[in-house]
């Protein structure tokens, strides 16, 4: 019973989440806050209303994809720090060109998703380059990258052709470029009004950002299960993931696949950034530190075990967790750092989730010795 | 002219002081055979407790102390994940990197009335010809060069740890453990002891760089003081080939492109947020021309299984 527990590969995340939930409790407890109080409002309040759940739900969407490109490259064996990065180009791409761009509705968006998938994935690609020609390692190279677009982007939205006079940010993207399902025009005007007026419940959630951001990422998630799993493509990807030198040696071009996985990892994170500006962000704004999206995106990803369609649950369940950590310190005031705890002590218990099966191998030799 | 060239001198030691501590730190656990990508974590959540000491007790040489004892902290944490439990080093390293910036933004919210950035120490560490009585007022060049005793103590701890690592029977042991532990096992090297002081060590170091940075080059914590910096540093071990004076001369590099930033932004009118991107291209540029030559240590990263291969 034990021993096939152990040997779950579930189990190890359900104990990850565990020792997160406990680790986070310890902490707050030391810093004199109650964890009970604390994960009571996480929970109750946060699941207590629609629109708080619609906002999560809004807040997944750019999490599972950033999630979904380190996945990616992890199945060819590469680890893509740069989502960050690859996500800020995404976001300059969807201002720029959702502003200066004049193209009817409908158009407008596929056109910009488009070009920042090419983007994000063109930014992973030249990690990938990197990597091949000159064999620097994709953890560093892609670190330097994310800070010298953070830094592109600091410029643009400074640049005096570009940013509202009298702020630190680009102009808003047209209406044309909007993925919103519904439009705060409608949500202006009379029947909007009236609308959220005569439906509580659905006037709430229909206030959120809702938009094709979310259905989106889902459907990518599938996509590149399906890439991996199931294409030539995916099964040449993963061996060279498994076995660099053995993929090589039965023909398999490694380098084109290191190239290629690195694109689609890229191009996945570029759409998050368009879809955040498309959606909610609209434009973009002098940075002061990195968003961090790149960095969830590393452990949505780790704690899916690098499947794609565990991705979209795991990139829910980290939503969860940061707008449950804004409602921790907006209601008892403790700090929201405290979710970077958790999610640090999750990640934690993942690089040792090795270690049940061993222990599960190592409980089965000891019965076999004591017969 | 002189004077431009002594504060570009100045600004570069500066600069290079933070990544040279961390960078030592890199040398010492990747050449006993852990990877370390949790410097960062450990840089920040030295920085934090550096500041916060230095800002109670108004010592800053206390404060940096313990910035080195927090970054060690941090570092047990990586030591018994990666050691005696053999997890993934990469992903304890991306953990712990979650974790030190994750403690050090929450305990000084605790700390300072929920602000994110600790309140300005009272005493910097001190600079060093103030320290040894020179008037600088009569020596304007002295003046450009005036530097913090940080920068001597990194300088001195470069030679330190080159000893040791070369001329120690310590030192021969740990690069063993780094390049074939099973073979110093066998000799009767204890690897968990040795990786374990290595980790200890680099963690240490990490910490008295951020300690450099949050007191000597500015003078509080912020969320952004480490921006990156563990990871250059880390870039500096390679580049530097796995050497501590090699990882110092790349960390000097790396503080020149921090040294022309901030003298460009002043002197052409080429915009600072490109001429910020300087030492991010520089390191990718380094590497992409002198990659090729670096060996890094045979078993970096793998766990070590006793009686096995």
């Amino acid at each position: 019973m034990l021993k096939r527990f152990l040997k779950n590969s579930y189990s190890s995340i359900v104990l990850a989440l565990l020792f997160g939930f406990v680790s986070g409790a310890i902490i707050l407890a030391i810093a004199g806050y109650s964890p009970a109080e604390a994960y009571g409002i996480m929970f109750k309040t946060v699941l207590s209303k629609p629109k708080y759940i619609a906002q999560i739900i809004v807040n997944a969407a750019p999490i599972i994809l950033t999630g979904l490109a380190v996945a990616f490259a992890y199945n060819t064996g590469l680890f893509n720090i740069g989502a960050e990065g690859q996500y800020v180009a995404g976001t300059i791409v969807a201002a720029m060109l959702g502003h200066y761009l004049p193209l009817p509705a409908v158009i407008h968006p596929i056109f910009i998703l488009i070009v920042a998938f090419i983007a994000g994935g063109l930014l992973g690609a030249l990690a990938a380059w990197l990597k091949n020609r000159f064999g620097i390692h994709e953890v560093i190279s892609t670190i330097m990258l994310n800070w010298i677009i953070f830094y592109i982007n600091n410029f643009l939205a400074n640049h005096p052709k570009i940013k509202v006079p009298g702020s630190v940010h680009s102009p808003e993207i047209r209406p044309s470029a909007s993925l919103l399902f519904v439009s705060k025009e409608f949500l202006r005007s009379d029947s909007g009004r009236e609308l959220i007026k005569a439906k509580p419940v659905l006037g709430q959630i229909i206030r959120t950002p809702l938009s094709w951001g979310i259905p989106l990422a889902i459907v990518l998630g599938i996509v590149y299960w399906f890439i991996l799993k199931k294409t030539r493509l995916g099964y040449t990807m993963r061996a060279v993931g498994l076995n660099k030198d053995a993929a090589e040696f039965s023909g398999i071009p490694v380098k084109k696949n290191v190239f290629s996985s690195m694109f689609f990892a890229g191009g996945a994170a570029g759409l998050a950034g368009a879809i955040v500006v498309l959606s909610y962000g609209l434009y973009i704004s002098t940075l002061g530190a990195q968003e961090g999206y790149g960095w969830d995106g590393i452990s949505v990803s780790l704690i899916a075990r690098a499947n794609p369609i565990a991705c979209i649950f795991s990139g829910i369940l980290f939503a969860f967790l940061r707008f449950g950590g804004q409602m921790i310190q907006s209601r008892i005031q403790a700090p929201t750092e405290i979710i970077n705890i958790m999610i640090g002590s999750i990640v934690l218990a993942i690089a040792v989730s090795g270690l049940l099966p061993r222990l599960a191998d190592y409980l089965e030799r000891r019965e076999k010795s004591n017969v | 002219m002189f004077n431009t060239i002594f504060l570009a001198l100045a600004i570069t030691l500066m600069y290079a002081t933070p990544l040279c501590f961390t960078a030592l730190g890199g040398v010492i656990t990747q050449r006993a055979g852990v990877d370390n990508i949790g410097l960062e974590g450990m840089m920040a959540f030295g920085a934090f407790a550096a500041a916060a000491v230095a800002y109670f007790s108004e010592n800053p040489w206390l404060g940096l102390l313990f910035g080195g004892l927090a970054g060690a902290a941090l570092a047990l944490i990586h030591a018994f994940v990666s050691i005696s439990l053999k997890g993934d080093q990469t992903i304890s390293g991306i953990a712990i990197n979650f974790i030190g910036l994750g403690l050090a933004i929450f305990m000084t919210r605790l700390l300072f009335n929920g602000m994110a950035s600790t309140d300005a120490v009272l005493n910097k560490i001190p600079k060093l010809f103030k320290t040894l009585g020179v008037k600088l007022e009569n020596h304007p060049l002295l003046h450009a060069l005036e530097i913090d005793l940080t920068v001597v103590l990194a300088f001195i701890l470069v030679f330190v740890v080159h000893f040791v690592l070369y001329k120690t029977a310590f030192g021969l042991r740990l690069r063993a453990c780094g390049e074939h532990p099973a073979a110093a096992d066998t000799l009767g090297v204890s690897v968990v002891k040795i990786r374990y002081i290595a980790v200890l060590l680099s963690g240490l170091f990490a910490g008295l760089g951020g300690g450099a940075m949050t007191l000597a080059v500015i003078s509080h914590f912020t969320p952004t003081v480490i921006s990156g910096q563990g990871f250059i540093a880390l870039a500096a071990v390679i580049f530097g080939n796995w050497k501590p004076i090699g990882a110092a001369l790349a960390c000097l590099l790396f503080g020149f492109a921090q040294a022309l930033t901030v003298l460009l932004t002043s002197y052409t009118a080429l915009p600072t947020q490109i001429l910020a991107t300087l030492p991010y291209v520089l390191t990718l540029l380094v590497l992409i021309f002198f990659v090729g030559r670096a060996v890094p240590p045979k078993a970096n990263g793998q766990p070590y299984f006793k009686g096995e291969a």
